[in-house]
């Protein structure tokens, strides 16, 4: 097989006002076959992505929140989402869904996906990518 | 070689530019495209934060986009290079990674 290598999903956009988010979500399920190294990036409106409690009811679009929670069963555990972003628009970790994936190393323990990060910090994971991929 | 970063937004419609410069590092290059070039023009309410940008970051506009817009080059902000064509293609070969700031 070939090398794997490391690809970042930046998400940037607020999920309902624009097709962006789902997409990039749709993307991610469908690289999570070719085995590689994935990331997902959260900053600047994308952090609205996460938030829980999401009804789409009454504006007529597919309320795709859950579908984060179900990245973990794909082998994309590593959801970085920026403190700054958060904390501009009024928000902490505590108003995000709980994202958990099953360590397959430690006995299916489910630990966290969501690892909250400074901005220096995502400019580092940034850094640290051979492909990255932004909505 | 560092990251190039792209931005194809102008920065008095959304803050992507502003983003892209704080998570620019050193080595880095961002270069202007597109509707982005409004950003490497002088005088601007953006002008602040190109300056402060940190020096070992490179700045760059297209110029064929600053040409289709009616922008002299005079007006590109100091400290910012603008390039053609086969500058963008030089600066995509010279580093590591390309990153689109949409």
């Amino acid at each position: 097989m070939s090398e794997v290598k490391k690809f970042l999903y930046v998400n940037r956009k607020a999920p309902y006002g624009t097709i962006y988010a789902q997409e990039s979500l749709e993307v991610v399920l469908i690289g999570a076959a070719f085995d590689q190294d994935v990331s997902l990036a959260f900053l600047d409106d994308g952090v609205f992505q996460l938030t829980k409690g999401q009804d789409t009811k009454e504006i007529g679009l597919k309320n795709f929140s859950a579908t984060y929670r179900a990245l973990g069963d794909y082998e994309v555990t590593k959801l970085y989402v920026e403190k700054e972003s958060l904390e501009e628009r009024g928000l902490s970790l505590d108003d995000l869904q709980n994202i958990e994936y099953e360590d397959e190393d430690d006995d299916y323990a489910e630990k966290p996906s969501i690892r909250l990060v400074s901005r220096a910090e995502m400019a580092e994971v940034m850094a640290d990518q051979d492909v990255v991929l932004s909505f | 070689m560092g990251t190039l970063h792209t931005v194809n937004k102008s920065p008095f419609q959304n803050q992507t530019l502003l983003s892209c410069l704080a998570h620019a590092k050193a080595g880095d290059a961002v270069l202007m495209i597109e509707d982005g070039v409004y950003g490497g023009t002088t005088g601007t309410a953006v002008s602040d934060a190109l300056s402060k940008t940190d020096s070992d970051v490179s700045l760059y506009v297209l110029g064929a986009d600053l040409a289709a817009r009616g922008i002299d080059a005079g007006r590109v902000a100091e400290g910012v290079t603008s390039v053609d064509y086969e500058g963008f293609v030089d600066l995509a070969a010279t580093h590591d990674r390309v990153q689109n700031w949409l």
